[in-house]
């Protein structure tokens, strides 16, 4: 017991800091990925809801693939595919050496699927609420962004906050197969103290504890955020 | 195929006007290495790198009196990597076969490998001809010419691809495979070890004469060039010997 | 279109989409055999119910597949003497199997959590209802709550199925050849990224093919359901 307790220690003879050090790098990732992902989610979804035909269909299109697609070959996709793409781009303008860092890609493939579930999240949000609130905020004599900012986003914001936050749970659990892309996290680290040691069971089982703690607390934070979001609302 | 070579000719015609733009003149050169390959490349206690290629890759630097930095790469993106200009060359135990030098060019070999079975020590395979393995689960990396080798000649045996040999030789050693399809170097160090106690060397070479190069991408011919000069020299000098001897008790050449 | 190497890995695709529909079909529905148990030990009076299947559905829903499968593939072949001995190496030998065995136990995890939130959405008037009437434990269950609480799961039980074969893909990693496994062989040999558009059509067709006939199927439960409701 003792022995496998120093494996997990800190320090060079334990792989505690490896460990740490992919458990930030995850976090650090996900983290990353949460601007991007719901901007292009919420892009998207306006897309979806808006009148015009020429927003509505590419925004359905890019919710249809990204959900469709496996996120570990988007990933892929994305990694050799902007690599390639980039470098040819680039090579226009006689920059020759171009490099998508694996975390860029990363951020960007799980962006990318975080959008196509939240702009559902958001689409459902937006048709939750009622025509009325649009025509007060119109008798009210709002232009069309201050209505969207006073008084449709923050109810928006409100009624998409679960859903948000059940992608959030999902985007960390993802975030592990960047490790097939030479990314550092928590998954690989696992996974090199794996070869040093041959402790599969012992390293691998950290590791999914590790990935339960981050949701445990995710699922404690979403819960007071949702608190806040509420706050206000008459209880029933 | 015409669309890829179209492609390629396209990224040709780009990479081209690139280097007259840019016009490289090889002061610094990027060398790709795995690092999970030893005795060829790995890291050693202190994080550092160490191996044959790296060695070989800043003997020839020296000689071509260039600067010279290392990146890792994972095996499986070591190609489209450098074609995406993350290095310039790749200096990583990579054999020299048809099918890469479609999309990269290679210098002339710096080593000769020979790619031999290992088995568990009381394995019933006596023959390793593909007529000998039928039925059988063989490992391999992934993206090597053992994995190629097995794919095109071993079509009836069960053949499985791993991301990095240390894989392979982990489920060898679980008892999941039958026999592993590997360079003979990284075997015989696996073998020495303690996670190797389980296996032995089957049978004979199955491919004696793969070559070992240096990878570049089609356009730098110059880099190619000044390279293949570099290759010549360090032998001629002793220096390839002096890498070869830390290394292997016979000559790899 | 690459011709060469579509007649090279044209073929073995297909047999990759074969392997895909696998590894969803059999983990999904010996996820859905388990779900059940496991819903009704959520609810169950008994603590020490409760508690395990709370920290087993915790612990699926909570991590990360790959990992789940990590530790069930390389895990096991750490403890092969004691698998051998109980007769069971043969089966954790087989990354296939390690695959039905780790996505079996994953889905059954988010199944029992569908199948609890809609048994849930019954209304106790029903389980009343066929107390009254003198009807009994498995019968209500399987006769009066179940039928119903189907209909309410069918929806996220289909989104359960396109996350699995979504999911799925993860097989590639520890040597399972299915439609991403060959997609990798093919672009490890090519470093043509067409093979892995390839493998995103078929993953789509898959994907909407499932949700075509989801929604059909939903549709007909609920013209059931509507007639009755007419009726009443």
């Amino acid at each position: 017991m003792g022995e496998t307790l120093g494996l997990l220690g800190f320090g060079p003879d334990g792989w505690g800091d490896e460990l740490a050090a992919g458990a930030w790098l995850t976090l650090r990732l996900a983290l990353a990925t949460l601007p991007f992902g719901l901007t292009i989610g919420f892009l998207a979804a306006l897309g979806r809801n808006s009148g015009s035909r020429w927003l509505r269909v590419p925004g359905s299109i890019f919710t249809t693939l990204f959900r469709g697609l496996p996120e570990l070959l988007t990933l892929l996709i994305v990694y050799y595919g902007g690599q390639m793409l980039l470098s040819r781009v680039f090579g226009l303008f006689g920059e020759g050496q171009v490099e998508v860092s694996a975390f860029v890609a990363g951020m960007v493939a799980l962006g990318l699927v975080f959008a196509a579930y939240a702009s559902e999240v958001f689409l459902g949000a937006f048709r939750a609420i009622s025509r009325g609130q649009y025509e007060a905020a119109r008798a009210l004599g709002l232009g069309r962004f201050s209505t969207m900012r006073l008084v449709i986003f923050p109810q928006l914001i409100r009624l998409a906050l679960p859903g948000l936050a059940n992608l959030w749970l999902v985007l960390l659990k993802d975030t592990s197969l960047v490790s097939v892309i030479a990314l550092n996290d928590l998954l690989r680290q696992t996974s090199v103290a794996v070869r040093g040691t041959k402790e599969p069971f012992l390293f691998y089982l950290v590791a999914c504890l590790i990935y339960l703690f981050l949701s445990a607390v995710s699922s404690v934070g979403v819960e007071g955020i949702e608190r806040w979001a509420n706050r206000g609302m008459r209880r029933s | 195929m015409r669309i890829v070579k179209a492609m390629v000719g396209a990224a040709l015609v780009l990479a081209a006007s690139a280097g007259f733009a840019g016009a490289k003149d090889w002061t610094t050169v990027r060398i790709g290495i795995e690092a999970a390959y030893p005795p060829f490349n790995g890291y050693n206690a202190n994080n550092e790198l160490v191996g044959f290629d790296y060695d070989i890759g800043l003997a020839l630097c020296a000689k071509m009196g260039v600067e010279c930095s290392f990146v890792a790469q994972d095996w499986d993106g070591m190609i489209p990597a450098l074609l995406a200009g993350k290095y310039d060359a790749i200096v990583s135990s990579m054999s020299i076969t048809d099918e890469r030098k479609e999309v990269v060019d290679f210098t002339d070999k710096y080593y000769t490998n020979a790619l031999t079975f290992v088995a568990p020590k009381d394995t019933g395979i006596t023959d390793v001809s593909p007529a000998g393995m039928a039925g059988k689960i063989l490992g391999a990396q992934g993206s090597t010419v053992s994995a190629q080798y097995l794919e095109e000649q071993y079509g009836d045996a069960d053949v499985k691809l791993y991301p990095t040999q240390d894989d392979a030789y982990l489920d060898l050693a679980a008892g999941r495979l039958d026999a592993v399809l590997a360079d003979v170097g990284p075997s015989n160090l696996w073998l020495a070890g303690a996670d190797g106690a389980c296996c032995a060397f089957l049978g004979e070479a199955v491919v004696k004469d793969d070559l070992v190069g240096i990878a570049i991408r089609k356009e730098d011919g110059d880099l190619k060039a000044m390279f293949n000069k570099a290759i010549t020299d360090i032998v001629a000098d002793g220096t390839y010997k002096t890498i070869n001897d830390k290394y292997f008790p016979f000559s790899i050449y | 279109m690459n011709a060469e190497l579509f007649e090279r890995y044209g073929l073995r695709m297909l047999d990759g989409l074969v392997v895909t529909v696998e590894l969803v079909v059999i983990s999904v529905t010996l996820g859905a055999l388990l779900a059940l148990p496991i819903a009704l030990a959520r609810t169950s009076p008994s603590r020490l119910l409760r508690g395990v299947s709370f920290a087993y559905v915790g612990f699926f829903r909570g991590t990360p597949m790959l990992a789940q499968l990590f530790l069930v593939y390389y895990g096991s072949g750490q403890f092969r003497g004691a698998l051998e001995s109980v007769g069971l190496w043969w089966l954790f030998r087989d990354a296939f199997f390690c695959c039905i065995f780790t996505f079996t136990l994953n889905t059954a995890a988010y199944q029992s959590e569908i199948l609890r939130g809609a048994m849930a959405s019954v209304p106790r008037g029903q389980s009343e209802a066929a107390w009254a009437l003198g009807l009994r434990g498995a019968v209500v269950l399987f006769r009066v709550i179940l039928p119903q609480a189907l209909i309410v799961a069918l929806r996220p039980l289909g989104n359960e199925v396109i996350l699995m074969i979504k999911g799925s893909a993860v097989a590639s990693i520890v040597t399972v050849y299915d439609i991403m496994g060959v997609a990798d062989l093919a672009f490890a040999r090519s470093f043509n990224l067409s093979v892995y558009l390839w493998a995103a059509v078929l993953y789509l067709v898959l994907v909407e093919t499932l949700s075509r006939v989801w929604a059909v199927f939903e549709r007909r439960l609920g013209a059931h359901l509507a007639v009755s409701a007419a009726r009443s």
